[in-house]
């Protein structure tokens, strides 16, 4: 994640999809122009769409995980119809649901995600497994002339990092 | 902007207002179901969404299956705390969803206009 957004600049806004993707930006790279979702499942990239549409002079990079991209795999299809030059999906892919217990999910069996992006017509894909990748990948955030897809290979790990939580004795 | 599913829907409005714009949500009742837990974070974040709802499932209604969300569209928006008008007859419609958008960008809420079926009239599928 730090990789990802540190040459972000000041024009570049983040929404970023419910679990580690929304805990691991506001970690790393908090900002005014960062959306965090906590909810809503599945709309991360929808939100990043209509921000997009809305904002063409900025740069819009959703970062979402691969179950929060699976709820919302139609909008895929639409943002592939869509295709505004100024947006970029990036999912973290560890093949897991890392909030309920970091069950197997889609991706971890038979189901590829740039493969889907593809035939929605998002032609402008990255499949990435190293940092050399990330980086290519980052640096082009910035003058991309149509809608980024990018899977991020990621190894599925137990550590988890968090927001502090109020609590009754805190 | 067509969508492939209602639900993906509620998220673009939302969106659109984080980059200072407006949108609106159009669907068939049979749709507003798919739209419960995406309300959620219309609520949570105060995002104004003005939905234009066209019914189904209440009034010379030829296809049962569209029976249970017509019936129910009404319940479920409120229970979403989604404000609720409706529109009978076509020439309240305008006035109708210029209030409703007066009041969803206004009152930071969501509100829905039903146009009832009786307004749109039944549908014929005639060749």
């Amino acid at each position: 994640m730090r990789i990802l957004l540190e040459k972000r600049g000041g024009d570049l806004l983040l929404v970023t999809g419910l679990g580690s993707t929304t805990w691991d930006a506001a970690s790393v790279a908090d900002e005014e122009c960062n959306f965090y979702l906590w909810g809503a499942m599945g709309a991360a990239a929808m939100v990043g769409l209509g921000l997009a549409i809305a904002r063409p002079e900025r740069r819009v990079l959703v970062v979402t995980g691969d179950g929060e991209m699976l709820m919302g795999l139609g909008s895929l299809a639409t943002i592939g119809v869509q295709r505004p030059p100024n947006l970029a999906i990036a999912v973290f892919d560890n093949g897991r649901y890392g909030e309920t217990g970091m069950q197997a999910s889609h991706t971890a069996e038979s189901v590829e995600l740039i493969g889907i992006a593809q035939a929605c017509g998002l032609k402008e894909t990255f499949d990435i497994s190293d940092e050399v990748g990330l980086r290519d990948f980052a640096a082009r955030l910035h003058n991309a002339a149509t809608t980024m897809f990018a899977r991020l290979r990621s190894a599925p790990t137990s550590r988890r990092a968090c927001c502090p939580r109020a609590t009754a004795s805190s | 902007m067509p969508l492939t599913t209602e639900e993906e829907g509620v998220a673009p409005p939302a969106g659109a207002w984080l980059g200072g714009q407006r949108g609106v949500l159009l669907m068939q009742s049979s749709g507003v179901g798919n739209c419960i837990n995406m309300l959620a974070m219309t609520k949570t974040c105060r995002f104004p969404l003005t939905m234009l709802v066209t019914m189904r499932g209440e009034w010379a209604e030829f296809n049962p299956w569209q029976v249970p969300m017509g019936t129910k569209t009404q319940s479920v928006l409120e229970l979403c705390d989604v404000l609720v008008y409706r529109a009978e007859r076509p020439e309240d419609a305008g006035e109708t969803v210029a209030a409703a958008l007066d009041i969803a960008l206004n009152g930071d809420l969501a509100v829905a206009v039903l146009l009832s079926q009786r307004l749109i009239g039944a549908k014929r599928w005639v060749k």
